[in-house]
């Protein structure tokens, strides 16, 4: 059977169920409101608007976040695959700030930029910095030494060597890395969106909940499940399928 | 002497182990080669000969003696000495007319280079593939589209690091005979590292033999059987029963020490 015809059954199947329950009260509409209020919902929030402008704060937050990350993630693992010093004592600091939720930078930006965009921004940049930076480190280090030799006897040297060769070698490690950087960086911006100022999904969604507005709720986590198989499944996987094979790295 | 096109003199490479003992790679290397010569150096695994191959290129630093190519000392690679390598090392993110143009990109303008990098490729036969990328072509096509891409530069050597030992018998033999072809059409100076005796018969006008640890020359052989060689299987039989002579106690030279190597651990 067609794997799409499985998954379109599979959901009837939630739905299906979702909605019988809600119909014979199989539990109170607090808990879980019925399918239609959640569309019902859904709908108000387009028509008078709320949902569009929270997509499109919370796009612009990501965007720069996430846009500053890949940048400095890039410069950082360039500087931890060319110097031993930088890797030996900085890259210890960025292998331990990788391993940390960067929700927990909230309270300190709050502190520094208060409690407004600046600080949501430098949340979501500290989630997809770093694992951008250790990408760019290994696929640095990761470079056929072959293709540097071949290079050699070419007459490539210098910073036509990193620009020819190093740079382009490493491709299929800087579309890992800002596949992975967008993860975080998406991830970060929830959570700090839930716990400071609007407008954007993350604060839509808590407002909804402190007015006990479940429907919404759902609604809004559906739009950030939506969002986020789009961006990795659709956009992202395919290009980094499409990179390894080119590169070699996957038959 | 007579001064030769390349002339390799008392080369020697030695490197620390493990135990910071020196181990001697290559020993009193001495080594003339003609403009438009064909030479193999043929070797056990181990003997330096691709050391050797990749100080004549540059890549590698000798630790005595020198390399003189055209009267000038080799310090670091250049683009009078085009390298072939087992692996193909085509750049994946370039497709097969763009990896040729490579190394001209910088020396003309785009047209010409392209101009430049057909004609190579045509030589070794991959005109219809110029908008394929590497991992859609088989080993020996890669291989043909790094000859080519050596040879666009232009260089006066062809360095040539076991280029078909990857490569199937059939897919070997054609090559063999494209690579003579080329050889007689672009009068290349070609060294040409290898570990089949058979291979460097069928193809070169000198065999360097070389014996290991430490990797020396045992002996020059001079092929003297004309072309094509297919003509001509007896002598190319005889001389490889007597070349195989003398590499046999080298081959067993490396069998035993393996041996010692593995009942040690």
């Amino acid at each position: 059977m067609n794997p799409n015809i499985k998954r379109i059954l599979f959901f009837t199947v939630i739905i299906a169920f979702w909605y019988t329950g809600s119909k014979l009260e199989w539990w109170l509409p607090i808990i879980l409101p019925s399918p239609e209020k959640v569309m019902e919902a859904l709908i108000i929030g387009f028509e008078d608007k709320t949902l569009i402008y929270d997509l499109i704060a919370s796009f612009k937050r990501l965007a720069i976040g996430l846009g500053l990350s890949l940048i400095i993630g890039t410069g950082l693992g360039v500087l931890l695959a060319k110097s031993k010093t930088a890797d030996e004592t900085l890259g210890t600091v960025v292998l331990a700030l990788q391993s940390v939720p960067s929700i927990i930078w909230l309270p300190l930006a709050i502190m520094w930029f208060g409690m407004n965009e600046k600080a949501v921004i430098f949340v979501v940049v500290l989630g997809g910095t770093f694992v951008m930076t250790l990408n760019i480190r290994v696929g640095i280090k990761n470079v056929s030494p072959l293709f540097i030799k071949a290079a050699k006897t070419m007459g490539v040297n210098g910073w036509d060597l990193y620009k020819r060769v190093i740079f382009p070698a490493a491709i299929p490690y800087v579309v890992t890395g800002s596949r992975l950087a967008w993860a975080f960086a998406w991830r970060a911006l929830m959570a700090g969106e839930l716990l400071s100022t609007g407008p954007g999904l993350g604060y839509t969604l808590r407002y909804a909940s402190d007015f006990g507005n479940m429907a919404l709720v759902i609604g809004v986590m559906i739009i950030i499940g939506i969002i986020g198989t789009i961006v990795d499944q659709l956009i992202f996987q395919r290009i980094e399928k499409s990179v390894l094979n080119r590169w070699g790295l996957e038959s | 002497m007579i001064k030769l096109f390349i002339n390799i003199s008392n080369v020697q490479k030695q490197y620390a182990d493990k135990n910071n003992h020196q181990v001697d790679i290559l020993k009193d290397i001495n080594l003339g080669v003609d403009k438009g010569e064909f030479v193999s150096i043929l070797g056990p695994s181990g003997c330096g000969k691709s050391t050797l191959l990749s100080i004549v290129a540059g890549l590698t630093p000798a630790t005595g003696g020198e390399v003189l190519v055209a009267d000038k000392v080799i310090e670091k690679p250049g683009k009078d000495r085009g390298m072939v390598f087992q692996q193909a090392a085509l750049f994946p993110w370039l497709n097969v007319l763009e990896n040729v143009v490579f190394p001209l990109k910088k020396e003309m303008p785009k047209k010409q280079a392209e101009a430049e990098a057909k004609k190579y490729l045509q030589m070794v036969q991959l005109s219809n593939y110029l908008a394929h990328y590497p991992h859609e072509l088989s080993g020996g096509m890669q291989q043909r589209v790094a000859i080519a891409r050596a040879l666009a530069m232009n260089p006066d050597i062809l360095l040539m690091d076991e280029p078909f030992g990857a490569l199937d018998e059939q897919t070997r033999t054609r090559l063999h005979d494209q690579l003579e072809t080329i050889w007689s059409e672009t009068k290349k100076t070609i060294l040409f590292v290898t570990h089949s005796i058979s291979e460097s018969i069928k193809l070169s006008d000198r065999i360097i033999v070389m014996g290991t640890k430490p990797g020396i020359i045992l002996k020059d052989i001079k092929v003297d059987i004309p072309r094509p060689r297919h003509e001509h299987k007896k002598e190319m039989v005889e001389l490889e029963e007597y070349i195989m002579g003398f590499l046999k106690k080298e081959i067993d030279k490396v069998i035993r020490e393996e041996l010692v190597h593995e009942s040690k651990h």
